[in-house]
């Protein structure tokens, strides 16, 4: 199904997306839906799609040696799954598995990437969102570093005052 | 209000987590005035110390419940009362929620780590009177699974949503990963009609009101619960001073508009 160009918003990534772009880049979309547990991509393959999730979430994991796939993250409603297809090398650098059923509308890189070079003022409103989604996630990686919740101060050094 | 501590019991204890713990304590006697959600008491175990702890439930009149998490040696002195074990108690101090500023509007409450604490109580409240108030959104931030707080209560919550995002997951965490804030983009609100409250980290205040800020939520609508070392808690000592406020009295809850300048600043 294609999505009606100019439909409604929502929240998150296309909401932030003038009107009019956000019409032009729905008319490439497909409605996708995905059951629970499915594995969407794997690390080091291919990125030549990309999706914005409606309802569910999906994580996103690296796999560890001898342990598996550990989680670093998901991604809820609303949300970009997949930045990795806007440029090189254009393969995943996280692994990607539904936690729940998952609706999502799936689009194909190649012929958005054409879009925005047909029309530069969607290309830089699309970058410019997805880029946006990119520096949120730095920021919450780094914001995780700082590892806030745990104790402060007297258990980690393990003198008193 | 009384400037000496009165003795209370510990009627009844249970281990939140590997290092948090829920006292429901009850008066020998006189008891404190009534607590208002976010209000905070000075907890003084005998012979060890007192700190501020918010209430963490308010049943009824005479009974105050706080939730504990063992950092140093005053709170691991609480953690370790048992029942029937008796401590000081001070208080109500501080500003509280202020839920009638928010009546008719749609509510997030965001928490990080034992800040879902100050919180709870509120969510009692809301949860009294549904009606009285839009949509509830609870959005909790834990360092693992194991440190998530009141987890049983998480599906009374959902009015409509209500969720629990970890930093470190464990191999069979199913829910969320990530900070919390990630988790505004599925929670229900309307910004321009939403009273936010926000109790954590500062770093994590500080995101967090950003984010709503950045959403359409007006600063004055969003409220943060601070901290800073507290002594006196009746205004007089100057521990808690955070630029013009002293947070035990003009605190801890503030508007973010007041809070915002205070908190970028290095030094103050
Ligand atoms: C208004 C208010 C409400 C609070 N509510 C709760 C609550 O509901 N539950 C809870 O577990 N904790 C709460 N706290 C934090 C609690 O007061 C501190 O964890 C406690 O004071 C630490 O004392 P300690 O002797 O155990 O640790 P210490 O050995 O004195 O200190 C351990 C570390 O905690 C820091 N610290 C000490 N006192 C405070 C303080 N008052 N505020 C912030 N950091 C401090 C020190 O700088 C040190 O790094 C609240 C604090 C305030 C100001
Ligand atoms: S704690 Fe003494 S002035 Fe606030």
């Amino acid at each position: 199904m294609t999505a009606q160009p100019g439909g409604p918003a929502g929240e998150g990534v296309l909401a932030a997306l003038p009107a009019e772009h956000r019409g032009r880049l729905m008319a490439l979309a497909r409605d996708t839906a995905f059951p629970g547990a499915t594995r969407i991509f794997e690390e080091g393959e291919e990125a030549d799609r990309f999706w914005i999730i409606r309802s569910g979430t999906v994580a996103l994991d690296v796999h560890v040696p001898g342990r598996g796939p550990a989680v670093v993250e998901t991604v809820g409603a609303g949300g970009l799954l997949g930045w990795s297809w806007l440029c090189p090398p254009r393969l995943w650098h996280l692994g990607a598995e539904t936690r729940e059923p998952v609706r999502a509308w799936e689009f194909e890189a190649a012929p958005v990437r054409d879009l925005c070079a047909h029309n530069p003022a969607l290309g830089l409103a699309l970058v410019t969102v997805v880029a946006e989604t990119i520096g949120d996630r730095l920021r919450a990686t780094r914001t995780r570093l700082l590892d806030l919740y745990e104790p402060r101060g007297a258990e980690r050094s393990g003198t008193g005052p | 209000m009384t400037l000496t501590p009165l003795p209370y019991r510990v009627v009844d204890r249970r281990d939140e987590t590997h290092d948090t713990v829920t006292l429901v304590l009850e008066p020998a006697g006189e008891a404190l005035g009534s607590f208002a959600p976010g209000q905070f008491a000075m907890l003084y175990a005998f012979g060890v110390g007192e700190v501020p702890v918010s209430v963490s439930r308010i049943p009824g009149e005479r009974r105050i419940t706080h939730t504990v998490r063992a950092v140093g040696a005053v709170t691991r002195a609480l953690c370790g009362l048992r029942t029937g074990a008796w401590l000081g108690v001070r208080g109500p101090f501080g500003t509280c929620w202020d839920l009638a500023a928010a009546r008719g509007r749609d509510l997030l409450v965001v928490a990080g780590g034992i800040g879902i604490a100050p919180l709870r109580p509120l969510i009692d409240a809301v949860l009294a009177e549904p009606h009285a108030y839009g949509r509830l959104n609870v959005l909790a931030g834990a360092r693992t699974p194991g440190d998530a707080l009141y987890r049983d209560e998480f599906p009374a919550w959902e009015r409509p949503f209500a969720a629990v995002t970890v930093d470190r997951p464990s191999d069979d965490w199913t829910g969320r990963v990530g900070v919390v804030t990630t988790l505004l983009g599925e929670a229900r609100f309307t910004p321009a009609g939403t009273t936010a409250f926000v109790c954590g980290p500062e770093v994590m205040i500080r995101a967090t009101a950003r984010a709503l800020v950045h959403r359409g939520v007006r600063p004055d609508r969003i409220r943060v619960s601070l901290e800073r070392n507290m002594r006196c808690a009746t205004g007089h000592c100057g521990h808690c001073q955070l630029g013009p406020l002293l947070l035990c009295r003009d605190g801890p809850v503030v508007g973010y508009d007041r809070a915002e300048p205070l908190l970028t600043v290095r030094e103050l």
